[in-house]
């Protein structure tokens, strides 16, 4: 029984771990990748804006909204087939 | 009636929310009906500073986990809008859109950084540090890693990244009072501190957690009113968030044809004020894309290593309503962030394109100096024009103005009525104050809970141990408006720091603690020590030592250097030393795990 739980634990943190990996490498995306290359994202325009100056002023903030509300729903999912949300 | 408080809140923040608004409304009417401006700005910021001093009066407590953790009882809503308030401060508030308007792409850095922070405070801290049942942050790096000394340390950080960031505040407190009540600023400053107080004292972190959700609905309907009514008053759409693309596209076409990059003449005789020289949007790659990446990182690392903030979600019911509370935190901060670059580019583009009926490039110079909203602003030092080449005619580099102005002066710049003057001011105060309540907490807090409590009188009882936090509170509130009225920084270059301090002794321990079984306690005393001597060190020399910055590196972003020794001091320490006892590493285990009971007890 003792293993078991042991067991579950371990594959929740796994879980819990790789989820997080991904959402911090989305994260890279948005926060560095894309201003990083803001010069040539501007050629390209995005309703209106220049591409670049909208993922600095804009999109890269919609972004991490969504990515942490989509983090959450995720990891509530992982806590529950665990038998682990504490609720 | 407490459990009918919680139950309620939705009607109760209704209905302040009813009210504030009907008291913007009675605020014109008497404006209609000819009553003084200084009238009305004096009855907003009196208005506003009596409903906090009530919700503090009213949230008064005498128990421990009321008094550091508002109950844990918090709900994810409520606790994401007062993060909200807790974390934009009177800087963001009054400089942020002014920044942008004067600083192009490279300022831009602290919008990704100021946002993008918060997945790094969901993904590496909150769940963890809320499970972990802490009241405050050194509370986990002591526990963590045992003994005196590794909390000392981080008492130490905590302190001095927040007091940097509090005088700050209660400078941009003072500021405000002193404009809206027609007081001298060190008498402002002493003023907002009695505000700051009034709302924190009683009540600790319950009176601040119901204060800042009620701030946070004033700051945020002061920023977004404006923005809007101005929007639709000058024809830029109805929500100009989405739609300002075209005026971005207009700044960039007659950037070139009104002489921007000329170099100012003459000299304003007063400081603080500059001429516009910065493209709006003009990254060139290469170091501008470097010092874009760098400012960013250290203002999420921060953000990530922040007490006042991380402390914030050790108020939720579970770890659960933690991670949800940071998922409205960044929402509401976000609502402001996306409208400071609309604001900065609209007031922008009011100014300077001759189309506009607002604008004063290019205009006569004796018809500028003429309005009304220009002759308000120079008067306090805020604005300063000068006809250097004695053309008769406004150009770019005769006009200087401060980078508040483009919050401040909005209403007035688009021809608003001056009720929303007064709102912008309320709003204003409420960022600073909301602030500075949470980092006074966060520094009595960690003297009261870990100093005092912990290491040098375990054995006092309750009311002792809230007794000492709150003569810390009043204390270091004093402490800091004396080192604020004496004027030291400029507001932005304080709260820059205060975020690479943070980030120098406390990112990586914290991180570590959670991430890395191995992580010990000499590892984790050596990463604050050197973290912060470095960090600190490597400040001093590129500010005050005439260092020629590393790679671009300066003061603003030295939490790059700190951070980094800390990180190596702190690994490699660990590992020449004995891992962490079984006992600790089962703690570790225990903290990833959102169920079941908190690491440490309820009225440690």
């Amino acid at each position: 029984m003792a293993d078991n739980i042991n067991e579950v634990r371990q594959q929740h943190w796994t879980k819990t771990r790789n989820l997080t990996f991904l959402v911090l490498a989305i994260w890279f995306v948005f926060a560095f990748v894309l201003p990083w290359n803001a010069a040539s994202l501007n050629s390209m325009s995005f309703i209106g804006f220049p591409l670049g100056y909208y993922f600095c002023v804009q999109g890269s903030l919609i972004a991490f909204v969504a990515l942490i509300f989509f983090q959450n729903k995720m990891q509530d999912k992982i806590d529950d087939e665990a038998g682990l949300s504490g609720e | 009636m407490k459990g009918s408080f919680i139950e309620n809140l939705g009607r109760v923040y209704g209905m302040y929310t009813g009210g504030f608004l009907v008291f913007v409304l009675l605020m014109a009417l008497l404006e209609q009906m000819g009553v003084g401006a200084d009238t009305i700005g004096i009855l907003f910021v009196a208005f506003t500073i009596g409903i906090y001093a009530l919700i503090g009066w009213l949230s008064r407590t005498m128990q421990v986990d009321a008094y550091y953790v508002a109950g844990r009882e918090v709900p994810a809503v409520y606790n994401g809008m007062a993060t909200a308030a807790d974390w934009m401060s009177g800087a963001s508030f009054v400089a942020l859109a002014g920044g942008i308007y004067f600083g192009g792409y490279g300022y831009l850095g602290f919008i990704i950084g100021w946002t993008g922070g918060y997945v790094l405070v969901n993904s590496l801290m909150a769940p963890y540090l809320r499970k972990f049942g802490c009241y405050t942050v050194p509370d986990f790096i002591g526990t963590r890693y045992g003994g005196n000394l590794a909390r000392f340390c981080a008492v130490v950080v905590l302190v001095l990244a927040s007091f940097t960031y509090v005088t700050a505040q209660i400078n941009a407190s003072g500021t405000i009072a002193a404009r809206a009540l027609h007081i001298p600023f060190e008498a402002g400053v002493w003023f907002g501190l009695l505000g700051i107080l009034l709302c924190s004292m009683l009540g600790g972190m319950r009176a601040v957690t119901w204060t800042q959700v009620a701030q946070y609905i004033v700051l945020i309907v002061a920023y977004l009113v404006p923005v809007i009514w101005m929007s639709n008053k000058q024809g830029f759409g109805i929500i100009p968030h989405f739609s300002y693309g075209d005026a971005v596209a207009r700044i960039q076409e007659l950037e070139p044809m009104i002489g921007l990059g000329v170099a100012a003449v003459d000299k304003p005789p007063f400081g603080g004020v500059k001429i516009l020289s910065t493209p709006h949007f003009a990254p060139g790659g290469g170091m501008d894309s470097w010092k874009f990446a760098t400012l960013a990182a250290c203002m999420m690392m921060g953000t990530a290593s922040l007490p006042h903030i991380l402390m914030r979600y050790f108020t939720t019911p579970s770890v659960r309503d933690a991670r949800r509370s940071v998922a409205w935190s960044l929402f509401f901060i976000f609502l402001l962030y996306f409208t400071a670059p609309a604001l900065a580019t609209l007031t922008k583009l009011q100014l300077i394109d001759p189309n506009l009926a607002t604008s004063i490039i290019g205009r006569s110079f004796e018809e500028v100096q003429n309005l009304a909203w220009i002759k308000n602003w120079s008067s306090v030092n805020m604005l300063y024009l000068v006809d250097s080449n004695k053309d008769g005619i406004l150009q770019l580099n005769e006009f200087f103005m401060r980078s508040g102005i483009v919050v401040l002066a909005t209403p007035e710049i688009a021809g608003l009525p001056y009720v929303i003057s007064g709102l912008v001011a309320a709003g204003g105060m409420a960022a600073a104050m909301s602030t500075a309540d949470g980092l006074l907490l966060a520094i009595a807090n960690a003297l009261s809970h870990d100093l005092y409590y912990k290491i040098i009188d375990p054995k006092a009882d309750t009311k002792h141990r809230l007794i000492v936090a709150r003569v810390l509170l009043i204390g270091i509130g004093a402490a800091g408006a004396f080192i604020a009225s004496l004027k030291l920084t400029t507001i932005l270059g304080a709260v820059a720091w205060a975020f690479d301090f943070a980030m120098s002794g406390l990112f990586f321990p914290l991180v570590l603690g959670i991430w890395w079984k191995r992580a010990n306690r000499p590892g984790a005393i050596a990463g604050m020590i050197v973290g912060l001597a470095v960090g600190t060190i490597y400040l001093y020399q590129v500010r005050w030592g005439g260092m020629t910055p590393w790679m671009g590196i300066d003061h603003l972003r030295f939490g790059i250097i700190g951070a980094g020794a800390s990180l190596i001091a702190m690994v490699v320490v660990s590992l020449a030393t004995p891992e962490p006892d079984a006992e600790t590493q089962a703690m570790v285990d225990e903290v990833r795990v959102p169920s079941g009971e908190a690491i440490l007890g309820q009225d440690h």
